[in-house]
């Protein structure tokens, strides 16, 4: 595939020029069109990115042509380029879908900034995932989070959503925060920002106490925001009252984007003999994980609204996604990768499904939806396939990444935690298959349910083409497990530092 | 006790962070916990600006240096100049653009609660939660 140095930069600088264009056009259709255009060519360049990193190349692009230690560094090896493909092509999906579902939730003179704030959110994923420097990723978080603010805040319960922005806003605010903070401690223990020159150095100072400080502030930061179990309390209500486009963007993309932080600095930055050997990590991560994927599988059984139980069930996944990463081993890592990548797809299409049927009933209470399969067969078919995915049913996308789940569980000698993966996946199918029930097989004339029309082709295209996108990689798993397989030993393998590059720079 | 006192801008930030971080945990009003985030949001700005500060260390701008030492020997080897202390500027310029999100921040948190109190009637957090309790109420008696 086509591939120039230069694509690495115009990821970022792509959809940050098209948001002020939205923003000049003022027209609902025009700035969708923009929106959708800038999106294909992102999705393309991040492709192209992907083929070329993934023969072993790392991309270093100099920002301005200032060498590395003093400018900028765009840096993309294995797990960045998968990324930046899965978030664009969810993007992609989210945006096409998003055009008839805002026109009941926003009104019309406000769409162009719901797709400028789209976009700028989707810059600072993108920065997010490509930058090599640890100070511009507290600037691409901002970027990101602040406009994720500004679109829940646009929810259809307006009310709610406002107050669930909020709550958000403070809660992401912190981390991000404490983010910094941790940045500021690492500089102020190496004197550089840039993370492989930052990994280079950490060795030097190995165990001074700023080193540790710096080390639980990102932790505790990064795990606020990836609303890992005990620091959660922000995601349900945001799911549940963001506009539906933006749940399924934000379900796919923002905790995963905040989990690839994580992998960047403790296996790269400061290594996994520091974190996982010195500091002990896993040990503190994987209890909260356990808890967590076992206690929020509960919760959610019991919740009424679909989106609800939808966003406990993310919130179940990050805690399979922590489990896998906290066990340092390869496996271990390939597993969490592998669901990482899944979980973006499969929760974006759940998400996506329960738009339609919001679309069309107005409503996601569960008790209201009795005997929808047959007013809207392929919505239904959809959510019953993607929740198939989600409880990890042979030739699903979820059956690979809960079997490459339990199997790194097994080979750590961890038993009682493969165990525990069986029993919350049992939770999976009493949470999902409640839903399914309610949708097949009650009675919609008894329930007083009216018959509405099948939702519109075009969230019904961009829903197939994810649950097509997780079966496909559900009977020919090899695709997202070669990959996984590769960033994964890249991040353990000693990744190339400033001073022996092996990438190609500008 | 004088060791403990020379770290003091260090723990100016403790105080000032802890503070704010204690507002937005104890204050139910939305506009005191947005007041406590920009609190706690200054602490860590103090903190860069304390690691950038060099004792006696100038503003980070280029001086002529000036000679204080004419023979040969010392011009050679490059000590015959003095040496002009400057503070680290990098921290304080990184400063500055986290102090730009801070106020973006703000800003959205001030919008948002804008538009909960035209919703609302009221920007205290137990009133909200109140009302939402009410109204969830009034949709399960319907049912």
């Amino acid at each position: 595939m086509f591939f120039n140095n230069h694509f690495s930069v115009l990821l970022v600088v792509l959809p940050l020029m098209a948001a002020p264009i939205c923003v000049i056009l003022r027209s609902s259709k025009a700035s969708w069109l923009v929106a959708l255009i800038s999106n294909l060519v992102i999705v393309l360049l991040s492709l192209s990115l992907l083929s070329h990193v993934i023969n072993g190349n790392v991309v270093r692009y100099e920002l301005g042509g200032w060498a590395a230690p003093t400018g900028i560094e765009y840096y993309i090896d294995g797990i960045n380029a998968i990324l930046i493909s899965v978030v664009s092509i969810i993007s992609l999906a989210t945006l096409v879908y998003s055009k008839q579902s805002i026109r009941k939730e926003i009104a019309q003179p406000r769409h162009y900034l719901f797709y400028a704030g789209w976009l700028l959110c989707l810059t600072g994923l993108l920065g997010i995932l490509i930058t090599g420097d640890a100070f511009n990723v507290f600037v691409f978080l901002e970027i990101s989070s602040l406009s994720m603010y500004m679109l829940i805040a646009l929810g259809r319960e307006r009310r709610q959503a406002l107050v669930a922005a909020f709550r958000y806003l403070i809660l992401g605010s912190i981390g991000a925060s404490f983010i910094l903070l941790g940045i500021g401690f690492l500089y102020a223990a190496t004197g550089t920002l840039n993370m492989s020159d930052i990994a280079e150095r950490l060795p030097l100072v190995n165990g001074s106490r700023t080193v540790i400080v710096g080390f639980s502030f990102i932790t505790i930061g990064l795990l606020i925001k990836t609303a890992m179990f005990p620091v959660f309390s922000w995601l349900p209500n945001a799911y549940q009252f963001a506009p539906s486009a933006v749940s399924s963007f934000l379900a796919g993309t923002a905790t995963k984007v905040s989990l690839y932080i994580f992998l960047r600095f403790f296996y790269h930055v400061f290594g996994t003999d520091y974190s996982f050997g010195n500091l002990l990590l896993g040990n503190i991560l994987l209890p909260l994980a356990v808890v967590g994927f076992f206690v929020m599988s509960v919760v959610a059984v019991f919740q009424t609204d679909i989106r609800r139980v939808l966003a406990y069930s993310s919130i179940a996944q990050i805690g399979y996604i922590f489990a896998a990463i906290s066990m340092a081993t390869e496996q271990g890592l390939t597993a969490g990768i592998i669901h990482i990548i899944n979980h973006a797809f499969i929760k974006t299409a759940l998400f996506i499904s329960v738009g339609c049927i919001l679309y069309r009933y107005g409503t996601a209470n569960i008790n209201q939806l009795g005997g929808i399969m047959k007013s809207m067969p392929w919505t239904c078919a959809a959510f019953i396939i993607a929740g198939l995915s989600l409880i990890g049913v042979p030739l699903t996308a979820g059956f690979v990444s809960k079997w490459y789940l339990i199997s790194a569980a097994i080979d750590s000698g961890w038993w009682l935690i493969a165990a525990m993966i069986l029993m919350s996946s049992l939770m999976a199918i009493i949470y999902i298959g409640r839903i399914v029930e309610v949708f097949c097989f009650k009675n919609s004339e008894a329930e007083g349910v009216a018959k509405v029309k099948e939702a519109p082709f075009s969230m019904l295209l961009p829903l197939w083409f994810l649950i097509i996108v997780s079966v496909y990689t559900g009977i020919n798993g090899d695709v997202v497990v070669d990959l996984a397989k590769f960033s994964a030993t890249q991040l353990l393998d000693n990744l190339p530092g400033l001073n022996n590059p092996v990438g190609n720079p500008l | 006790m004088v060791e403990w006192l020379a770290f003091y801008n260090d723990w100016a930030v403790i105080v000032i962070m802890m503070a704010g971080f204690y507002i937005m945990i104890a204050r139910y009003n939305l506009v005191k916990k947005i007041i406590g985030l920009s609190i706690f949001q200054t602490g860590i700005f103090y903190f860069y600006v304390g690691l950038g500060k060099v004792d006696n260390g100038t503003a980070p701008i280029f001086l002529e240096p000036k000679v204080i030492d004419e023979s040969a020997a010392n011009v050679a080897s490059g000590i015959a100049e003095q040496t002009i202390l400057y503070s680290n500027p990098l921290p304080h310029v990184l400063i500055l653009t986290a102090i730009v999100v801070g106020v973006a921040t703000m800003a959205l948190g001030l919008a948002l609660i804008v538009r909960i109190y035209e919703k609302y009637g009221s920007i205290e957090e137990d009133d909200i939660q109140a009302i939402d309790s009410q109204f969830i109420c009034q949709l399960d008696d319907k049912k």
